[in-house]
Parts: C-alpha cells; sequence; structure tokens
C-alpha cells in the first residue's frame, strides 16, 4: 500500500518534473540536458530517500517491538532463556494476530498482546507519516532544482552508477555475511567447546547434549570421524569422476567427430543438470541395495545398507560431467602446434594426448579436480539420503559413515534451541566446510587462471 | 617456352573475376623445366589435393633427392604447405583431406595400406613455422622421438643421441649447462634449432621444413640457413620458404608454386637469373606475392 | 655409418609398431568406454525413475453407493456449513461398504474391508456435499480413491503367491478386490489429485500443488532479486570497473561464490536472514534471498560473457556520434547481448528450482499441507517434496516421489531448452 502510494508520487514526480523543463524549455532556456532526464532526476529525489527510510523502520521494527513487548512481560519469563522466550513471544504475536495458540488463554500474555498490537499500530502511523513526508519533501527538493543551472543528465548518470556499484558489492557483502554467521557462531560454540577437542576429537555423539536433565554433560564434539567420512566419500567419488570425467574429455576433444560431439557433449550437461535430491533418491533406493547385493552376494558380511560405496560412486557419477567439460575447455585450450610437433616426430595419437598433450594441460587439469574435489565436499542431498548418520572411524567403503554436510543438515533441521552447543556446533563444521572449500577454490582459480594466460 | 600463356592479372583481380580457379590453373598450362631427378629420395607424381569440396594442389610432379635442399616458393594460399604437409602424412590430421596421386619413398607409395604414418614420420620429420618445442626439458625435448620410438638401448645411448642431435643443430654449446631447463625459456631462433634437433634424433631420412624462419630475427635466421646446409650431406630436405633470398641461399633447386599448380621448377640459379614461366618473373622480381 | 642408423630406425619402429598400435586401441576404447557408462547412468537413473514414476500418474478409483443419510453423518435437519465439515462421512463410507459385504462381520474383517478406501475418500465426500448440501439424505454413486495397499495390488505390485503372512494385503482383501474388478465397480483414472492438492500423510492423497507453488513463489523472488542485480554487476564489471584491486577482489569473490556449497548459503540464510533480521522461517521470501544470492554468481558469469562478446566496433559507433557511456551501454550494447544474458539466467534458474539443501538450513522442510498463497506463507519446494517423500516407508511414496521428480526433470528440460533455443536463435556471428 505505502509502495503503490510511493510509486505514485514518483510518477507524478517525474511528469512534473519533465513538463517544467519542458516549458522551460520552450521559453528559450538553454538546458543542459533533456527534459526526460529532469524528470528522472525529480523522480529519483521522491523515490530514494522514502525507501531508504521505510527499509531502515521495517527493518528496525520487529526489534524495537520484541524489546517492548517483553518489557511488560513478567520479570520471570523475562528471565528465561532465549529459546524459551522467543517461544513465548511467538505465542504473544499468535493472539494479537488472532491466530491460533497452544496455551490456554493467559491474561499476562493477552495484555501483553495488546501491548504489541497497540504499539504496531502507532508504528505502522508513524512509518506512513514519515515516509511519505520524507517522499514529498525529496520531490519539492527535486522540482526546485529544476533549472538552468543543474546538469540532470549528469545527476542521473551519478546515480545510475551509484546503483551499479552497489550491486557489485552485494557479492562481497554476501561473502563477508557468510564469514560472519559462520565465524561469529564457531565462537560462540568454541567457547563452550574447546577447539582442540572438535578438531582432534575421535569421539562423536551430539545428541546426548539436547537432554535437558544433562545441561552440565555436554555430548562429545570431536569431529574426527566426520572430517574421515567425508574424506572417504569424497575420494570415492573422484575414484569415479577422474578417470571417467577425464578420458571423456580426452575421447571428445581428441577422438570424437564432430557430429558425435555435438551430441554427447549436451547428454552429459543433463548428467549434470539434474537436481543433486534427484540423484540422492536413487542412490538411497537403487544403487545403494544393489551394493549390498553384490558385495554380501561376493561373501562380504555386514555391508551397511547406507554404505559409503554407493554414496561415492553415486556422487562421483554426479561429478563427471563437471571433470570432463572443465577439462574439455583446458584441452582444447592446449595449441595444435603441440600436437603437430609430437606427431610429426612419428608419435601416435595416444602417445602425443598421454606425453604432450595431458603435461601441457596439466595444471588446468589440477585446477578442474581441486574444484571437483571442492564440490564432492560441499555435495549436501546425495550423502543425506544415501549416506548414514553414524560417525564411524573407518577406511571400509562397506560400512556407513557420515558427512560434515549431513551433520550440518541433521543438527539444523527439526526444533533447536539456538544457543545449545548442538546447534551451534554446525556451524562450527560449516566454517571447516567453508575454508576448505575456499582453499580448494583459490588455488583451482589461480592455476586455471595462469595456465589460460599461458597459451593467451 | 609456353607462348600461349596469356599474361595472368593479380592475384586481387583472380577473385574478382569470373573464371573459376580450376579454369585459371587450367590455362597455366604445363609446368616448365624438369621436376625430375636421377636418384630421387622422395617423389611426387601427379598429385591432387582436396580440403572437402575445395581443390588445393592440382597435378603437383615433384622429385626430392638425397644431399640436395628442394625450396618451393609462391604466394601466399598457394599450397606449399599443404604440398608439404603431405609428403609425411601429416594431412591425415586434417579430417576433411583427401589426397590422389603418387608419392613415394625410396620407391615405395607412402600412401599405400601398408605403410605406417608413424613410420613414416619417424622417417620424414618435419620442423615447423612457429618453433613449438613442447613445455618440457630441453633434453626432454630431443629425446622424446628416440624415447617413442624406442630407438636407445640404455640411457647412455640416449645421452649420446640427445648430445650428438644437439651437436649437429648447432646448438649444443649453448644449452649443454642447461639441459634442464624448460625448451619454452629459450629465444625463439634457439627454440626452432631445439626443434631441428628434435627431428633430426628420430635419424630421419627426409626433413621437411615450412618457413622455419618466418619468426625469427635476422641473426637467428642466418645461423639456421647454415644449419640447413651443413644438414644436406645427411638428408634430403625441402624447404618452404617466403623469402627468395633464403632459397637461393640454402636451395639447390626450386619450385615455384601458383594457385595449387607448380609452375615452374629447375635450378635455383636458373630459375632466379632465368626464369621461364612469365608468373616466376613476376613473383621473383617482386611484382606481387 | 648414416646409412646403418637409418635402417636401424626403421626396422626398430616397425618392430614396435604393433605394440603401440594395440596401446592405441586400447586408449581410444577407454574413452569411448568412459563417455559410454556415463551416458549409460544417465539413461538408467531416467528409464528407472520413469518406471517407478508412471504409475502415479494414475489413482485407483472404486465405486460405492454411498448414503448420506443425516444419522449417519451425525448431523441435524438442516445443517449449516460448520456442522457439514464435521460431519461423519467416513462413517458413511463404511456402511456403505458393509452393505457391499454383508457376510463379513468379524471385527478384523471389517476393519481390513475399510481399508481398501483410502482415508481421504472423506474429504471428496466432504467436498461434494458441502458444495451441494441438499445432497443430505440423498444416495450417490461416487468414486473413491482405494487405499495404498488396495492401489499396489491392482498395479501388480503384491505378489499373492506369497504367504499371506508375509503381505500387506490379505486373501480376504483381494477377494473382495477381485469380486469388484469384476463388477466394474474398480477403475483407473488419471490421477488429478497428484496435481490438485498438497501434501499429506496418506500417499493416495498427496499432491504437489502446494510444492510447485512454493517453489514458483520462491523462484519469483529469486528472479527479481538476481536478475537485476546481476545484470548490474556484469554491466559495472564489464563496461565500467577500472583496474584495480578492488575491482580484483570483486571478481575473484564472485568467482568463489560460484563454487561455495550451496548448503554453506543456507547457513548464512539461517543466521542471517532468519535469525538476525527476524524473517519468518520456511517463507518463499528467504528461500527466494538464499537462492538469489546462490544464482547471482552464475548470472553474473554468463552476462559478462554476453556483453564481452558484442563487439568494440558497436561501442565506437555509438559514442562516435555523442552519447554518453551510460546510454551507449543501456541503448546499444545491452538489448545486443540481452539474449545471452536470458540463457545465463534462465540456467541459473533451473539451478535455482532444483536446489535442495539451503532450503533444508532455513526451514522449507516442515510439513506443510496447505497451498502458500504469499511470501510469508510457509511453504514448501518440488525437491525439498521430493526429499521428504523420499524418506517415507509406503510404497506409494516411492510412486509418488518418482512421479514428482518426472514432474521436476520436466520442468527443468523445458528451461534448458528455452535456453538453448535462445542461444541458437540469437547466435551472432560478429
Ligand atoms: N585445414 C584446411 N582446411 C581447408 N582448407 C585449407 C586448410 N589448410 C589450407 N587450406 C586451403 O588450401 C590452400 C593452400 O593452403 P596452404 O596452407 O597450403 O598455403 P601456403 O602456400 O602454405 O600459404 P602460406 O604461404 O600463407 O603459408 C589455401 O587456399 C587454403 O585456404
Ligand atoms: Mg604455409
Amino acid at each position: 500500500m505505502l509502495l503503490l502510494i510511493i510509486f505514485v508520487l514518483t510518477s507524478v514526480a517525474y511528469v512534473v518534473g519533465r513538463s517544467r523543463a519542458a516549458t522551460l524549455r520552450k521559453n528559450g532556456e538553454q538546458l543542459h540536458s533533456l527534459p526526460r532526464y529532469y524528470g528522472y532526476m525529480t523522480a529519483i529525489c521522491t523515490a530514494v530517500p522514502a525507501l531508504l527510510l521505510l527499509a531502515l523502520w521495517s527493518a528496525s521494527e520487529p526489534t524495537f517491538l520484541k524489546h517492548s513487548t517483553v518489557k511488560t512481560l513478567p520479570a520471570e519469563v523475562q528471565s528465561l532463556p532465549q529459546g524459551q522466550l522467543d517461544l513465548v513471544l511467538n505465542d504473544i504475536k499468535n493472539i494479537a494476530t488472532g491466530g491460533i495458540t497452544q496455551t490456554a488463554d493467559d491474561p499476562v500474555r493477552e495484555a501483553s498482546a495488546n501491548h504489541y498490537n497497540d504499539r504496531k499500530n502507532t508504528s505502522q502511523l508513524l512509518k506512513s507519516f514519515f515516509v511519505l513526508v520524507a517522499s514529498v519533501l525529496g520531490a519539492l527538493y527535486g522540482l526546485r532544482k529544476i533549472g538552468v543551472q543543474t546538469r540532470a543528465r549528469i545527476f542521473v548518470e551519478r546515480a545510475m552508477m551509484t546503483v551499479l556499484i552497489a550491486c557489485s558489492c552485494i557479492a562481497i557483502f554476501t561473502t563477508v555475511g557468510i564469514v560472519l554467521s559462520v565465524l561469529f557462531e564457531s565462537l560462540r560454540f568454541f567457547n563452550k567447546v574447546p577447539f582442540t577437542e572438535f578438531a582432534f576429537g575421535l569421539h562423536w555423539s551430539p545428541q546426548t547434549s539436547i537432554r535437558a536433565d544433562q545441561v552440565g554433560s555436554s555430548g562429545s564434539f570431536g569431529a574426527v570421524p566426520i572430517f574421515a567420512g567425508t574424506l572417504l566419500i569424497s575420494a570415492i567419488a573422484m575414484l569415479v569422476a577422474v578417470p571417467f570425467g577425464l578420458m571423456s574429455a580426452i575421447y571428445l576433444a581428441e577422438y570424437a567427430s564432430s557430429n558425435v560431439r555435438a551430441w554427447a557433449k549436451p547428454l552429459l550437461e543433463i548428467l549434470a543438470g539434474i537436481p543433486t535430491v534427484v540423484y540422492g533418491f536413487f542412490a538411497a533406493l537403487t544403487v545403494a541395495p544393489l551394493v549390498r547385493d553384490i558385495f554380501e552376494g561376493v561373501g562380504f558380511e555386514d555391508v551397511a545398507s547406507e554404505s559409503a560405496l554407493a554414496a561415492g560412486l553415486v556422487m562421483g557419477i554426479m561429478i563427471i560431467p563437471f571433470v570432463s567439460s572443465l577439462s574439455d575447455d583446458v584441452i582444447t585450450a592446449v595449441p595444435q602446434a603441440m600436437r603437430d610437433g609430437s606427431l610429426g616426430l612419428g608419435a601416435t595419437k595416444s602417445e602425443t594426448i598421454k606425453r604432450v598433450v595431458i603435461p601441457a594441460a596439466l595444471p588446468g587439469i589440477v585446477g578442474a579436480i581441486l574444484l571437483a574435489v571442492s564440490r564432492a565436499i560441499g555435495e549436501t542431498m546425495i550423502v543425506v539420503m544415501a549416506a548414514g548418520l553414524a560417525a564411524n572411524l573407518t577406511i571400509n567403503p562397506l560400512e556407513a559413515v557420515t558427512t560434515v554436510t549431513v551433520q550440518i543438515v541433521t543438527l539444523l533441521t527439526g526444533d533447536q534451541a539456538f544457543d545449545s552447543p548442538k546447534t551451534l556446533v554446525a556451524f562450527a563444521l560449516g566454517l571447516m566446510l567453508f575454508v576448505t572449500t575456499l582453499i580448494l577454490n583459490v588455488i583451482a582459480l589461480v592455476v586455471v587462471r595462469k595456465y589460460r594466460e599461458q597459451y593467451e | 617456352m609456353n607462348e600461349e600463356v596469356n599474361p595472368l592479372p593479380s592475384l586481387e583481380q583472380d577473385q574478382t573475376s569470373e573464371q573459376t580457379i580450376e579454369e585459371i590453373v587450367a590455362s597455366l598450362g604445363d609446368t616448365v623445366g624438369q621436376p625430375r631427378v636421377d636418384d630421387p629420395k622422395m617423389s611426387v607424381s601427379n598429385v591432387d589435393v582436396f580440403y572437402g569440396k575445395k581443390q588445393a594442389i592440382f597435378g603437383v610432379d615433384l622429385d626430392i633427392a638425397n644431399n640436395e635442399v628442394v625450396s618451393m616458393i609462391g604466394p601466399s594460399g598457394c599450397g606449399k604447405s599443404t604440398l608439404l604437409r603431405c609428403l609425411n602424412r601429416m594431412n591425415d590430421t586434417i579430417p576433411i583431406c583427401r589426397v590422389s596421386g603418387e608419392l613415394t619413398l625410396d620407391g615405395e607409395d607412402i600412401y599405400s595400406k601398408d605403410t605406417d604414418p608413424v613410420l613414416l614420420r619417424a622417417r620424414v620429420g618435419m620442423v615447423f613455422q612457429k618453433p613449438n618445442p613442447f613445455p618440457k626439458s630441453i633434453y626432454e625435448n630431443v629425446a622424446y622421438g628416440p624415447r617413442l620410438h624406442g630407438l636407445n638401448r640404455n640411457k647412455a645411448d640416449l645421452d649420446d643421441i640427445v648430445v650428438n642431435s644437439l651437436k649437429k643443430a648447432g646448438i649444443y654449446n649453448e644449452v649443454k649447462n642447461r639441459l634442464d631447463e624448460s625448451g619454452t625459456s629459450l629465444s625463439g631462433g634457439q627454440q626452432q634449432r631445439l626443434c631441428i634437433a628434435r627431428t633430426i634424433a628420430c635419424s630421419p631420412e627426409v626433413i621437411l621444413m615450412d618457413e622455419p624462419c618466418s619468426a625469427l630475427d635476422p641473426i637467428a635466421t642466418a645461423k639456421i640457413e647454415e644449419l640447413i646446409d651443413e644438414l644436406r650431406e645427411n638428408y634430403a630436405i625441402a624447404i618452404v620458404t617466403h623469402s627468395m633470398q633464403q632459397a637461393a641461399r640454402v636451395s639447390q633447386r626450386t619450385a615455384y608454386f601458383h594457385l595449387g599448380k607448380l609452375v615452374e621448377v629447375g635450378d635455383t640459379d636458373t630459375i632466379f637469373t632465368n626464369p621461364r614461366h612469365e608468373l616466376t618473373e613476376n613473383y621473383i622480381t617482386g611484382r606481387f606475392g | 655409418m648414416n646409412a646403418q642408423e637409418e635402417l636401424n630406425t626403421t626396422e626398430v619402429v616397425r618392430g614396435s609398431l604393433k605394440r603401440r598400435y594395440a596401446r592405441e586401441k586400447r586408449f581410444r576404447l577407454f574413452g569411448l568406454a568412459a563417455i559410454t557408462a556415463s551416458l549409460t547412468f544417465l539413461a538408467v537413473l531416467l528409464i528407472t525413475i520413469t518406471a517407478r514414476g508412471l504409475p502415479a500418474f494414475k489413482q485407483t478409483f472404486i465405486q460405492l453407493e454411498v448414503t448420506l443419510d443425516s444419522k449417519t453423518l451425525g448431523v441435524g435437519e438442516n445443517p449449516d456449513t460448520n456442522e457439514l465439515r464435521r460431519a461423519n462421512y467416513n462413517g458413511a463410507i463404511k456402511k456403505s461398504l458393509t452393505t457391499l459385504f454383508p457376510d463379513v462381520k468379524k471385527r478384523k474383517d471389517k476393519k481390513a474391508l475399510y481399508k481398501l478406501v483410502s482415508k481421504g475418500g472423506q474429504y471428496d465426500l466432504q467436498k461434494r456435499v458441502m458444495a451441494d448440501p441438499s445432497l443430505v439424505g440423498e444416495t450417490l454413486k461416487v468414486w473413491l480413491p482405494v487405499g495404498d495397499d488396495t492401489n499396489s495390488y491392482i498395479q501388480g505390485n503384491i505378489d499373492s503367491s506369497l504367504p499371506e503372512k508375509k503381505r500387506r494385503f490379505k486373501d480376504n482383501q483381494i477377494l473382495w478386490v477381485d469380486q469388484l474388478t469384476e463388477d466394474k465397480q474398480i477403475q483407473r483414472r488419471f490421477n488429478s489429485t497428484f496435481f490438485e492438492r498438497g501434501d499429506s500423510r496418506e500417499p493416495e492423497m498427496a499432491g504437489i500443488k502446494g510444492s510447485l507453488f512454493g517453489s514458483m513463489l520462491t523462484l519469483m523472488v529469486t528472479l527479481l532479486l538476481s536478475f537485476p542485480v546481476a545484470v548490474a554487476t556484469a554491466i559495472y564489471l564489464e563496461e565500467f570497473a577500472p583496474k584495480n584491486r578492488w575491482t580484483d577482489l570483486i571478481e575473484v569473490n564472485i568467482n568463489n561464490l560460484a563454487a561455495v556449497p550451496s548448503i554453506v548459503f543456507g547457513l548464512l540464510g539461517l543466521a542471517i536472514f532468519i535469525n538476525f533480521f527476524n524473517l519468518p522461517r520456511s517463507a518463499p521470501i528467504v528461500g527466494g534471498l538464499v537462492l538469489s544470492l546462490m544464482t547471482l554468481p552464475t548470472i553474473i558469469i554468463s552476462a559478462r560473457a554476453a556483453l564481452k562478446s558484442v563487439p568494440p566496433s558497436i561501442r565506437d559507433a555509438a559514442l562516435g556520434v555523442g552519447a554518453s557511456k551510460l546510454q551507449v551501454v543501456f541503448h546499444h550494447v545491452l538489448p545486443l547481448a540481452m539474449p545471452g544474458i536470458l540463457t545465463g539466467t534462465i540456467i541459473g534458474m533451473a539451478q535455482a528450482l532444483g536446489e535442495t539443501a539451503p532450503l533444508l538450513m532455513i526451514g522449507m522442510v516442515a510439513f506443510i499441507v496447505d497451498v502458500p498463497t504469499s511470501l510469508t506463507d510457509p511453504a514448501t519446494v518440488l525437491p525439498v517434496q521430493i526429499y521428504q517423500w523420499a524418506d517415507l516407508p509406503e510404497k506409494g511414496f516411492v510412486e509418488k516421489t518418482s512421479a514428482a521428480i518426472m514432474v521436476l526433470l520436466a520442468f527443468l528440460i523445458v528451461m534448458n531448452a528455452a535456453a538453448v533455443y535462445l542461444r541458437r536463435k540469437f547466435e551472432r556471428k560478429w
């Protein structure tokens, strides 16, 4: 509603601004820019301050309301831990909006709800008022500025540039946001559980800590089994993805006729476009039982139904197209002169590929593989659906293992009290995940970039 | 003498004129001069080459003898590289390329079923226009061919081959202390000589060179020319060049191509002092090309 | 000496040729095998899922004669809407079943009999009666969906030769169903429920409408946020940015973000949007925010490539006639680059549509029956729905999961085909 009004005001401002400039021009004044730009200028002056104010207000309103509502609650409620307090507040909000609540009618909460509603209405009113005032003031300012001296086009272009620059900074904000969100919660976790226990502990059972009667005895947070499980599954995936991906790329780049290439490449890309949840479903429902049947048929015992092998295999297949398309790029970037030189000496095609093309492309291929590893480590759905929860410390691919991403998902879905070590450790795991993949990505990006520059 | 040959318009007009390439080529008449020698190492007879539908070489006859350098000259796009690449079947790597006619090495047809391109290329080495050392050490670059073909019995053998090849290519003194450095770290002229050494290391019988000096400065060029002259003692050499002076300096016989046709061939001295075909004369006196 | 050496070379090479060609052939075969294996896997995956999912597009119905007398329904003479909503339709269905098979007397058998009809059948009745209250007191012939096990049996997924104890579908049930089939009272029809309902605990009543709407709302937010921002970023980096540390940093950032695991974006969403800004959990708006951060790099990278492919001559020409740099970009360069940018955007959206992990983090994984109508309603999305159903043990849900995957893949195929079409159509050689 408010947005609509602002929009209307802005449109009006544009029209008025433009016609004013047009009149000036008709009167023979030498305007700097086309009238259109004066319209844009006025519109910007109208919309921008109002929208900024609106955004700020809306962002701070919930926090403000919360504090003011909490103050109306009895002291013993106020002193509740954060999680329960949030529940109470939610209840109050529900009462206020006329929704259904679990708790029977409670006069205290009713009162708070009334207070909440009261405050909210006032806030809404004030907000609308100030935003409209800002908008109108902006419009007036813009209109007054219309004149011979004002260079409206420059003003508009400056504003546009500001928008462009602001947008390109979002990438940076995102990274900063990621770092802050995982770092902050991780630090809180390491306050409760020492880093050494997390990084070197061999026992992982975060679940014990959720029981309220065990407040003192937090669970054990030795993450080594998780890291080991992640590595095991990623290793299996890479054992599948690298040979298959690389050989596919070599075949497509060096041997395949352009016809085959035109068909096979898009088909491989389909493999890359299939959502990972689909792979997960397939792994859990088809591949895992198959793996178990095969290995039990061969005589292995105790093959887990959620074996690391099944998850790793499917993950590897998912990564094949990734490896192959990156390596394909890299291999085709090797200059033809290298191949000619080798063929001219009497090498066969495969000898040329093995001894000249691949060594020449090696940095790029390594970069591609690093990116693939980072992908495997961060892959979530396949392992969530096909790998287990049991934190076994093993290198036997037929046993069930768990991974960093699986643990993050299990720890953070479902009910949560936000400051228990159980949820905080998920962020610590997230931090590890982010840092590892960041390092891998940056190395890979640098290597690949250097490689590209080498052959222009 | 070919009296009936029309004076040909310049290349530019060729393209705009109504005539097809085939018609122009037909109007060029037979090859002037003697393409045959007594004891040819390689011999090309009535060879046509097509890229897809487009014909790039028209019925060429040419011999290459031992201990001589044949240079091929002609305007850009006249098919010099194409013919040269036919001589060791490098054209096999281009799928749309088709070769007909007879090409022999020591009397054996090199396009017959029994001839193996790998073996052929070991016997007929090639040096390319742009130096293309592998991104490996100098030593490895030279050792590449022998290793591939298993020419050495042991490491000492290989060392011998590498040193000898580098010596023959006249670059040994410059690189003897840095055999472990990357081949790409050398200067352009050194790289090209390294590529020649690499070719020699396979102990070929014929060496083909496609504008080996076009990427080099005059001093490096002079060195390579000197080298070619020395190599003549042991190999049959064919060289494509755009520099008339170079052809005159290094070759014993010269072949002039035009639009895929061998127009004139003969002793280098005769061709440069007394060309018989009008096109040849135009070209070497610099009227086009 | 030289002649001897030459002979030597020829012979040595000739001797090794056979071995070398064998190796060549082997290597080539490996390559071919690698591609074939990957494509075979793709085929297997698609075929298994289609084979599993196809039956779910059909549903089995059973025809019953239901008497809707007010006594059975437990409503008064002139029931109001509220009464009608709470009426005992289940009782009516049960009664009609017992009239159909009057011999069934034992309690256990009766229970088995009732299981033939889906628990969702009563909602169908409820809907009909509420739409037309005059039906109370009438006797209707209605087609009601059958229960999960019955459905399995009719599809032939239950092996009746197994001993009775080992199967969920018992002998007497088989007898009844066979008789009903003979009387043409059982029919397979197109499963419209699947597209018209939200989630449910009963496989035969579960549909994807809720998650489809959730996906659409989420994608809408994603598109609205990521497209303009990505285009603005690409324009800035490609056309205006000076080459300095700061822009270098932005570039590295974008490239890195493109490779950050998606679940990390989920953590970001949870910590910042939900815990810090107090946005509602499970809401499409938060999902859209998170996914747009995630797809930004993809769109930016392809938009930059599209801008780069516009030849400088066009910029020079426009600058030459006195346009400002910004005008050049917006009036000339951007329109020419648009097809490329759109292609990248569609691919980014397809990625976002298939994304699951970050949405689990922000709570879009709850059991939600209602179809979301606004950006702040609790919702789930198609891939998450697939994830949830994949975990359920009922046979019917395996089918539903596969069918939902087929729907998801169909959307993805359409989107990618559109992208390919755009790319082909506007492919331009400058
Ligand atoms: N790979 C190829 N595919 C199609 N046509 C080709 C190919 N290589 C060469 N040609 C054509 O064959 C003709 C002869 O080319 P070639 O490279 O042999 O000329 P050239 O005499 O070596 O020229 P230059 O002196 O410029 O090197 C040219 O018209 C060229 O367009
Ligand atoms: Mg050439």
